[in-house]
């Protein structure tokens, strides 16, 4: 298909009180990958909408989920840039469900100021654009002599108009074909800090979250899944359960029927499982523990993907999974595959007078989002209302309509701000699960899951392997490189990703071995263990090489500038290199009044971004603690700097937690860790004192920023202990040993 | 699952009785079984969502309220046990939303996701009420029983420390 203007999809109407509504008319396919550079507009989907009414109020609507990365903030800044209005008087809501008007309102891969920073800037300019072409026919003044300002309109000539004086006439005027954006320079609301428009909202306590939701009549219903991976329901006694005080109903359910084709998203641990509805949560809570289940092996399961069309069949191996079997299995590679070969790798294996190997592992995680997956729904005869905290509707709704046997059209879905998303939340499994629950007892209710729920259902982030090898020559040059990755049950690497690029004989290979231990997507996927592997690698390759390790990665990647090798070579070394000079200028790395600390650096690239640590590690009362931070990042124009530095500070403080206690561990297909008293966080005493973050100023269209600081903190972790401890770390949680938390 | 919570409620559940509790200022009263943790109360009876749950075995402090002015974790105090004490939950604190520590909170900008942070406020307000001039390690050791997995402990440190100062700069 020829690609098209965005602004023939924007349709202006005329609001009832006499006023402006913009709106896009999106496409629904999926949004292209945007090169790295300034990407044309036309790569995006459109979005989002701008209400002006006549008694100028103006508001703008967030087109997608908020999880904490901003985006009720930042999206509508932008459209406020160019618009021209004052940022204190408009008023900001989350949009509705509406993948035609808003597109694809998906929140993950660090996309959302990606994805809409054109189309939401477009739109602020049409608007302004048609609302000042009302003005000029209404003044009789050329168009270009007409100034907006904070939400004026006015002239030289003593005219001056509010938006909302103008909006009628603007909504009936043809939307312009030829638009002006404006240039970074000008910018006055994007890069000035805004505060989080939900700020007071959030310190006040009002209900925000899914699990808030209310209204009248509404029960609550909690659910009974199998206790390990590999089992299934076989059958269930509710007579006792049933007898408890607030208890309504107690009864199986089947999430997908037999044959039921599942799109890309739709994984679930547990396919049977026995719902509970009562009154109020503690008392499904006290029936929960009446209820009598038997469960038996699932066996092996055959599952019917269908991804957008693409249908294949997954074959779910039934056994019982321990986690010490799992390693076993990860460290004797079946069924390899070459991801990406360039010259002649094994040839300079053979010849390299020395070789550097080694293997990494890292284990599953669970998200621990701080609200738990909960869900409410109201399935009625002819049509449903679900609202509860989800990263991607649009990806939710087809499956949703399906099982309930409803048309789409008659799914409302509404986004609530989630209490933590990091990838979890695009699986939107305990949302069919409420609305099934609803459907079958014809009645409003919120589904809520335990933390031990939540914690033991899987979709985890996948335990991963990867082997590095280096060939250096008798110089002990870098003659050759070779990576293999493996993973229950997705291979993590990144084959196109440096150094490929930098080395002239290089191979990576991959391999996966089947579980039905679910997994999903955990902030960063792959590039979360990639990068502590790879850059922990660097560290010690540096180090046999006689190297400063900023030094060697610095002259890898001007090398891959120069001479790059191969093809689809992921990432812009000019970007990369930035990174690091910036992040060895402000942290001073090889300054004198450094030497003899305990540094840490890594640095990765990773949804288009870039991003470096400098760690400085101490022994506290023995512990390893990291006592301050020096972070670089380069994701292009950065719209809300503090609320930016502030998520860099969270990856940060999130890295350290997940590197050095994090683990998800399994005996017979059953969970070891089940709340926070044996699922180690990282809490307020064990933060870092200082991080210092900083952005490579630049007028490139934004990258990703959510996830790009998060992986690089676990490789620079692994560097500073081993300055710290003088010995490499391997594997992850890297104090695994201390888990058990006293509770 | 195995609080004592539990065990003590699988001998009391049928006894359901009638308690007259004050929340926020106000008397409520309320005819439930003794042993429903306040957290509840809160969040099922009395529509008060503010406060979160996180965990229901007092190691996450999402659901920390005030219980005499003290933060306490309520997932852990069954209704049976408030007797007389003043409950203020974080929608209590302050009429206007401006109490210090919020108004700190909102000037560093501490919140991500956000869901956690009724919780470090109780903890937060409860600290300066005891000790109105922190050290950092006074406070990183009386909020180390609120996690945050979005990671804002240190804004949420500065942010103590601000409501510390315009605490101070008023007397």
């Amino acid at each position: 298909m020829k690609p098209q203007s965005r602004r023939s999809f924007l349709t202006s109407s005329l609001l009832a009180g006499g006023g402006l509504l913009l709106s896009f008319r999106g496409l629904t396919k999926s949004p292209e990958v945007p090169s790295p550079k300034n990407a044309p507009s036309t790569h995006f989907e459109l979005t989002g909408y701008i209400q002006i009414s006549s008694d100028n109020s103006i508001t703008l609507f967030c087109p997608n989920p908020e999880f904490g990365q901003n985006v009720m903030t930042s999206l509508p800044m932008i459209v406020a840039e160019e618009l021209e209005v004052d940022w204190e008087s408009i008023q900001v809501n989350m949009g509705p469900h509406d993948a035609v008007k808003l597109g694809p309102q998906f929140t993950g891969g660090s996309n959302s100021v990606r994805m809409y920073w054109r189309p939401l800037r477009e739109a602020g300019a049409t608007a302004l654009y048609l609302l000042k072409e009302a003005a000029a026919q209404t003044w009789g003044v050329p168009m270009a002599e007409i100034q907006a300002q904070k939400g004026v309109l006015s002239h030289v000539k003593g005219f001056r108009a509010s938006y909302g004086n103008m909006a009628e006439k603007a909504a009936q005027l043809p939307i312009p074909t030829k638009l002006t954006l404006k240039k970074p320079h000008d910018f006055s609301i994007v890069r000035q800090s805004k505060k989080n428009v939900a700020g007071k909202k959030i310190v006040t306590g009002q209900p925000l979250f899914g699990i808030d939701y209310q209204t009248d009549g509404m029960l609550i219903a909690m659910i009974e899944h199998p206790p390990a991976f590999g089992l299934t329901l076989n059958s269930f006694d509710a007579s006792q359960a049933l007898k408890m005080p607030g208890i309504l109903d107690v009864f199986r359910f089947t999430l997908y029927p037999t044959d039921f084709e599942q799109a890309g998203f739709d994984t679930r641990t547990f396919n049977e499982g026995v719902a509970i509805v009562g009154k109020t949560t503690w008392e499904v809570m006290n029936a929960r523990k009446k209820l009598r289940t038997q469960w038996e092996p699932v066996g092996d399961v055959q599952e019917t993907m269908n991804v957008r069309g693409t249908k294949r069949q997954v074959k779910i191996p039934g056994r019982s999974e321990t986690s010490a079997q799992q390693m076993e299995l990860l460290k004797s590679p079946q069924n390899k595959q070459v991801l990406r070969k360039d010259g002649e790798p094994e040839k300079a294996f053979q010849e390299a007078a020395f070789v550097l190997e080694r293997t990494y592992h890292a284990p599953f995680l669970a998200h621990n989002c701080m609200e738990p997956m909960n869900f409410f729904a109201h399935v009625q005869q002819d049509k449903a209302l679900v609202a509860g905290p989800l990263q991607a509707p649009g990806w939710a709704e087809p499956t949703l309509a399906k099982i309930l046997g409803l048309p789409p059209e008659k799914i409302e879905i509404q986004m609530t701000r989630m209490g933590g998303g990091f990838g979890r939340r695009a699986y939107a499994q305990y949302m069919y699960e409420a609305a099934l629950i609803s459907q079958k007892i014809n009645a409003p209710v919120k589904l809520i899951y335990t933390r031990e729920d939540d914690m033991t259902y899987g979709i985890y982030r996948p335990m991963y392997t990867a082997t590095y090898r280096a060939a250096l020559d008798n110089q002990k040059q870098l003659i050759g490189f070779h990576v293999i990755g493996g993973g229950i049950p997705e291979n993590p690497i990144h084959a196109n990703r440096f150094p490929a690029g930098a080395v002239d004989n290089y191979l990576a290979e991959g391999f996966e071995i089947p579980s039905n231990v679910t997994i999903g997507a955990f902030r960063a996927p792959r590039s979360n263990f990639n990068a502590a592997a790879e850059q922990s690698f660097l560290d010690e390759l540096a180090e046999m090489m006689g190297q400063d390790p900023m030094e060697f990665r610095i002259s890898l990647l001007k090398q891959a500038k120069a001479q790059p090798i191969g093809k689809n070579n992921e990432y812009d070394p000019d970007r990369y290199l930035g990174v690091l000079e910036l992040l060895k200028e402000k942290s001073g790395w090889g300054k004198p009044e450094h030497e003899g600390k305990n540094r840490g650096l890594a640095a990765y690239f990773c949804h288009a971004s870039y991003a470096g640590h400098v760690v400085d590690m101490v022994t506290r009362d023995g512990q390893p603690y990291v006592e301050s931070v020096t972070s670089v990042v380069d994701c292009g124009v950065v719209v809300n700097p503090d609320a930016a530095r502030n998520m860099v500070q969270g990856a940060v403080v999130d890295g350290i937690g997940q590197s050095f206690y994090g683990e998800l561990t399994l005996e017979n297909g059953v969970p070891q860790q089940s709340n926070f008293h044996n699922y180690r966080m990282i809490r307020h005493a064990e933060a870092p004192k200082k991080i210092d973050v900083y952005f490579v100023e630049n007028d490139i269209d934004p990258t990703g920023l959510g996830e790009p600081p998060f992986p690089p903190v676990f490789g620079a972790i692994a560097n500073a202990l081993y300055k710290t401890q003088g010995k490499r770390f391997y594997q992850q949680p890297f104090l695994g040993e201390q888990n058990q938390e006293k509770s | 699952m195995n609080t004592e919570i539990n065990y003590f409620y699988l001998e009391t559940f049928l006894n359901m009785a009638k308690y007259t509790i004050n929340v926020n200022g106000i008397s409520r009263r309320m005819d439930v079984d003794p042993a429903t943790p306040i957290l509840w109360i809160l969040r099922d009876h009395l529509k008060l969502s503010g406060t979160k749950y996180g965990c229901g075995m007092a190691m996450c402090g999402a659901c920390t309220i005030h219980l005499n002015g003290s933060a306490v974790r309520s997932c852990q105090i069954p209704i049976s046990a408030v007797g007389k004490q003043k409950i203020v939950t974080i929608e209590g604190l302050s009429s206007a939303g401006d109490h210090p520590v919020q108004q700190a909170w909102i000037d560093i900008d501490v919140a991500q996701c956000g869901y956690c942070q009724s919780g470090q406020i109780m903890s937060a307000v409860a600290l300066l009420k005891e000790n109105p001039t922190p050290t950092e390690e006074d406070i990183e050791q009386a909020m180390s029983g609120n996690i945050c997995r979005c990671g804002t402990y240190l804004r949420i440190k500065e942010a103590i420390q601000l409501a510390a100062k315009s605490n101070t700069s008023k007397k």
